[in-house]
């Protein structure tokens, strides 16, 4: 599904990553540990395209295409969702607008009708209930105001929406409590499939123990540096990263 | 200077002929005005008050004005249809600055209510006419002003008696309608007494393509626990110029929400001066700028605190595209009595091409102590965040830009009282940034 | 409220400091302005026919102007003609050459607590002290000349260094700027003149005091820094002037040239004589102090407190010319009894990726009027400019005026510029607060204003951040009503 090959990209004319190369298959979730400045989120952010972020070599192939060609908004109609670090804050855009602008925007892409309004709003109406998100919210601006942890549930509800098939999930877990993370990391689940993928960034395992990931890589200095099975992540939780430092 | 004296010789031609189509009421403060226009001349941009906008200039073209006051057909249901959905209005008429007596809307006003010729009334209610006209706009510092008082002869008044409230907003269609180029000297005068309310839409629209500038002097009277909504909203055309003066004065409890509206327009100038003069009254003034090509568009407030315990919160926010000029000078003064004031004063704005220039100037003038006052103000672009992090959910780049774009005035609409108009506001100003002509549906006027 | 009336007086009764004249021997020249006094100043001083034939241009440029009337000030009428131009307190009879320093003059500045001599080699300043209108000594001339530094008085600079004045005087602020540049430009006296050569950090602060003494003269410095390539300088100035009945005049100029990746530290602390609790007397200050930020990545930051003069009329402004160059103002504008300030700056951005920063606390209590002014220009070319502007005021007192007047003329699409002001009386609860904690009300509000005043005083160079913070607390002890 998704293949990242020898991917070097820089901000600022600073090299981050150095040479990725990444397969995610279909219904596979890796998830990707490192320590801060490590180029996690970078290895993200320039998947969905953004634009601070230069590509200086390498190739990123989604089913075949060729990712880096498409704009932003085309990778996300192409089924790439980030769920966002932090998620900004948009006043004045309410989620219903919001949501019902991306939601025909893809549509569009696919070439079909817009949706009409009254689906619309009984799919919104569906899709809230997976991450327990509260009626109100829907009314509100973009993000603004919200606590921590409703931005991060409005970010899976978002996915809910969008049917993506690879998520990237950036430190979904940081600012979350214990149950705020289970009602994020349970609506996540809810919404897998055979047909869809993941790349789960995070520091910690009290993640990946919701979500089970298939494959642990470990990104260090802008390089992929140790690819293995799921004990991964519980070695790492028990030892740090220093151990592979060192093995390196 | 010399596009002055033009309009002095004007006056000292037409003088009798001026007075003979006008009221007592309104002949009696022409011959002051016309000294104080012969100091004054038209305001240059050395003044501060008029630093963005050379009114001079914009007398310099020749234009027609209809002192001997023919009468200009039009029915205007022919030409409008205004079609607010689910906003059910009292709909009048005026015709550049003639009142149309002969469509007025079926459904009555409340007694005593008053909606109408300014120069009728102040002939049928000189006592009425003769206590406000003139009161709160001097001629003998704005050369507008003194301009509009020597030559206006007729335009609106609305009068709402005490304690009365008028459900029913009342919705006034200024239509400029001319074969020449054609100057209009209108001239409004609002009265509401103590605890009465009115909701005021004006809709500002040219009929004809050509040249038009209208000076228009609006004085508004709100009497104690009175509460006045004053919406103008203008959509007309690039070789359209309107030069607007609205004095309000606010007794103690009073309330005014005052919205200026700027969807489409050559130049245009707001002067907006607003005096508390009794204790415990508030405003909320705002206004909101979508301005393209070589628009220009400045809007002049002055909000005086003369009493203690009044608060006021302004708001003004442009969008402006290609060669638009854009200014906002917001003075909060705050005199020594003027304990206890709170005042909010924000500007915001979006240069969308590197052709596009905003002037801004919120000031502060303080001189009592205990108040609360702010005031900010912004010039920048939309956020690239939220462009990004709506891109990443699959909407494009320009789409996101309209819809923030769009949001970015909203919160202008938001303010004001009228639900339905909100909505269609909303609907024009989206249009608008679309590129669509900004008009409602159904409307022929707009061309 | 009986109890803080009676604080006021106090504070109305508490006498200037630093009110004392000197009698020393002035060499004055006769009141009035003409062709002939422009001539004779400069004759007087041995210049060039170049710089003679600047003060004519100058001068005759003056006589057709007026002075401004925008700023939010009560100016007094000056009589042009009532003012002596020209006052040396160095000049003995019949003697040109020496121009050692009267030991008068030693103790005038003794008085002032300036370490004009040994206390300088502990405090690590170099002092040019500039009285009525001639820089009677500059300190540490040597140590700094081994660097390359030049910083010396500008008629020295004159006579030593005749191309580099040449080059820059005027190239910032022309004599055609405003009414009071003009004047300066005609008939300036002395002021400072500093030059670090190219990649040079000055070891030192360097640092100019300036004092009116004599009756009836103005005070007409002129100063000039120049910056070149990868250097660095950190300036500070002083003011003081004696008390005296009538007002005095102050017009001085202040050129920054800053080049490719220099930068230059402009402090002032301004505590010229305010006139008294009724408001006769005290310093005209109107000053013309404007930085070009010529070369990439230049930067220029100037920290004024200002607490003293009748009418304060100055706007240190920055040209942002330099690709990248950043500017900065703080400021901290106290006011008290009638003083008049309307001060401010111009953040001028015309070069692409510049930044400014303006951070004003103004402070007025008693019957003062206290004005921010300031203009923020985005230029087409200034391409990725950013200003933020911070103007906050703070009332003591029901009978005085805190007024904000920012401008902001923005023709940059990806410029971004904001500006947010505030005005309050001082917080009640504050004082309660401290009240209740045993400090005295006329403390508490030093320590509130020293505290809102911060993140300007943070800004100047230690030597006179104390300075400042003691001046606040004259300035200012127990004006709340």
């Amino acid at each position: 599904m998704l293949e990242i090959i020898d991917l070097h990209a820089s901000i600022n004319g600073k090299e981050i990553l150095k040479g990725i190369n990444l397969t995610v298959r279909e219904g596979e979730v890796h998830a990707l540990m490192g320590q801060n400045g490590a180029g996690k989120s970078t290895l993200s952010n320039v998947i969905v395209g953004h634009p601070s972020y230069t590509v200086t070599q390498g190739q990123i192939l989604f089913n075949g295409k060729d990712l880096l060609a498409l704009s932003p908004d085309e990778r996300a109609h192409e089924g790439i969702f980030l769920s966002f670090q932090q998620p900004v804050e948009i006043p004045g855009v309410s989620m219903v607008n919001f949501m019902r602008a991306a939601l025909n925007a893809r549509r569009k892409y696919q070439g079909l009708d817009p949706m009409a309004a009254g689906d619309f709003l009984k799919l919104m109406r569906e899709k809230r209930k997976i991450v327990e998100l509260d009626n109100k919210l829907a009314s509100r601006s973009v993000n603004e105001g919200f606590s921590g942890g409703e931005k991060k549930r409005n970010e899976i509800f978002q996915m809910a929406m969008l049917e993506p098939r690879l998520s990237i999930l950036d430190e979904t877990d940081s600012g979350l409590d214990v149950d705020a993370l289970r009602v994020v990391a349970e609506g996540f689940n809810k919404l897998r499939t055979p047909e869809t993928s993941a790349i789960v960034i995070t520091h910690y395992q009290r993640l990946l123990d919701y979500l089970k990931p298939d494959v642990v890589h470990v990104l260090m200095n802008g390089r992929i540096v140790r690819t293995d099975g799921p004990q991964l992540a519980l070695e790492i939780e028990k030892r740090g990263f220093d151990w592979i430092r060192e093995e390196l | 200077m010399q596009s002055s004296q033009q309009y002095i010789d004007l006056f000292r031609q037409s003088a009798s002929l001026i007075d003979r189509h006008s009221a007592p009421a309104m002949n009696a403060l022409r011959a002051a005005a016309f000294d104080d226009f012969v100091r004054l001349g038209f305001p240059t941009t050395k003044e501060e008050r008029y630093k963005y906008t050379d009114v001079a200039s914009l007398f310099a073209p020749d234009y027609g004005l209809n002192l001997g006051r023919i009468d200009i057909p039009v029915n205007p249901y022919d030409a409008f249809r205004c079609d607010v959905p689910n906003l059910s209005t009292s709909l009048f008429f005026v015709v550049n600055d003639v009142f149309c007596s002969r469509f007025l809307p079926k459904a009555s006003l409340p007694e005593g209510v008053l909606v109408g010729s300014l120069c009728e009334a102040a002939v049928r209610y000189p006592s009425l006419v003769e206590r406000c006209y003139g009161h709160l706009a001097s001629s003998g510092e704005d050369g507008i002003t003194a301009l509009n008082t020597m030559l206006a002869q007729d335009g609106l008044l609305v009068y709402v008696p005490k304690g009365v409230q008028v459900e029913r907003p009342v919705q006034v269609v200024n239509i400029l309608r001319a074969d020449v180029d054609l100057m209009v000297n209108r001239r409004v005068l609002i009265v509401v007494e103590e605890d009465a309310a009115i909701k005021l839409l004006f809709c500002d629209h040219a009929a004809d393509d050509r040249r038009f500038l209208t000076t228009q002097v609006t004085e508004a009277f709100v009497g104690e626990r009175a509460s006045l909504d004053l919406y103008c909203l203008e959509e007309t055309h690039a070789k359209n110029t309107r030069l607007s003066n609205l004095y309000i004065r606010q007794e103690a409890s009073s309330h005014v929400c005052h919205n200026a509206i700027t969807l489409m327009g050559g130049t245009t100038r707001n002067r907006t001066d607003l005096v508390f003069c009794g204790e415990n009254a508030s405003c909320d003034m705002g206004g909101c700028v979508v301005a393209d090509h070589t628009q220009h568009v400045d809007n002049n407030v002055l909000i005086d605190h003369r009493v203690g315990r009044c608060s006021s919160n302004v708001l003004y926010k442009y969008v402006l595209d290609h060669e638009a000029t854009g200014a906002f000078a917001g003075r909060v003064l705050v005199r020594p009595e003027a304990q206890q004031t709170t005042s909010v004063e924000r500007n915001q704005n979006i240069c969308a091409t590197r052709q596009a220039r905003m002037y801004t100037q919120p000031m502060l003038e303080i001189y009592a102590d205990d108040v609360k006052c702010s005031h900010g103000s912004t010039v920048g672009q939309i956020d690239e965040a939220a462009l990004f992090y709506m891109q990443q959910r699959g909407i494009s780049r320009q789409e996101a830009q309209l819809l923030l774009k769009f949001a970015f005035v909203g919160e202008v609409i938001d303010t004001m009282k009228l639900e339905p108009l909100q909505d269609r506001l909303h609907h024009l100003v989206e249009k608008r940034f679309r590129g669509e002509l900004g008009r409602c549906e159904g409307c022929r006027l707009c061309k | 409220m009986e109890e803080k009336n009676s604080y006021i007086r106090q504070v109305a009764d508490k006498k200037y400091e630093y009110g004392f004249t000197t009698d020393i021997h002035t060499d004055i020249i006769e009141k009035g302005l003409s062709e002939e006094v422009v001539h004779l100043i400069s004759q007087k001083k041995g210049e060039p026919q170049w710089l003679l034939d600047f003060r004519l241009r100058a001068y005759r440029h003056w006589t057709t102007l007026e002075a401004p009337t925008w700023g939010h000030l009560q100016m007094p009428e000056v009589d042009y003609q009532a003012i002596s131009y020209y006052a040396d307190p160095t000049a003995r009879k019949g003697d040109d050459t020496g121009k050692e320093i009267d030991p008068e003059l030693m103790k005038t500045f003794d008085k002032l607590g300036i370490p004009l001599e040994e206390r300088l080699a502990l405090s690590g300043l170099a002092v040019d002290a500039v009285m009525d209108s001639v820089s009677v000594k500059t300190t540490f001339r040597e140590k700094l000349h081994e660097k390359g530094i030049i910083f010396c008085s500008i008629s020295e600079a004159v006579r030593e260094h005749p191309d580099l004045v040449r080059r820059y005087l005027g190239s910032v602020v022309p004599y055609k700027d405003n009414f009071y540049a003009a004047l300066n430009s005609a008939v300036f006296s002395d002021g400072s003149f500093v030059y670090i050569p190219k990649g040079v950090r000055c070891p030192m602060e360097l640092s100019t005091y300036f004092r009116i003494n004599a009756r009836g003269t103005g005070q007409f410095e002129r100063t000039l820094i120049v910056c070149d390539d990868d250097a660095y300088v950190s300036y500070l100035e002083g003011c003081t002037a004696p008390m005296r009945d009538e007002n005095q005049l102050h017009a001085a100029i202040v050129e920054i040239v800053v080049c490719d990746n220099a930068e230059v530290k402009y402090s002032t602390v301004q505590n010229w004589y305010p006139g008294d609790a009724e408001g006769r007397g005290g310093v005209l200050n109107l000053v013309t102090k404007r930085g070009l930020l010529r070369g990439r990545n230049s930067r220029l930051s100037w920290t004024q407190v200002e607490t003293g003069s009748a009418i304060t009329w100055k706007y240190p402004s920055c040209v942002l010319q330099g690709d990248g160059s950043q500017a900065e103002f703080y400021s901290v504008a106290v006011t008290n009894h009638h003083q008049q300030a309307d001060t401010g700056t111009k953040m001028i951005h015309l070069g692409a990726n510049t930044r400014s920063t303006i951070i004003s606390k103004g402070i007025s209590a008693g019957k003062s009027q206290n004005s921010y002014r300031g203009l923020v220009r985005i230029a087409p070319t200034a391409e990725g400019a950013r200003n933020y502007s911070s103007c906050d005021s703070l009332l003591l007192g029901s009978h005085c005026g805190a007024h904000t007047f920012p401008y902001m003329d923005v023709r940059n699409d990806s410029a971004v510029v904001e500006h947010e002001a505030t005005t309050s009386k001082i917080s009640e609860d504050q004082l309660f607060y401290c009240n209740q904690r045993g400090i005295p009300t006329e403390d508490a509000v030093g320590l509130i204003v020293n505290g809102y005043a911060k993140d300007v005083l943070n800004k100047l160079p230690m030597e006179f951040a104390v300075e400042a913070q003691k001046l606040l607390g004259v300035s200012l002890e127990g004006s709340v009503g």
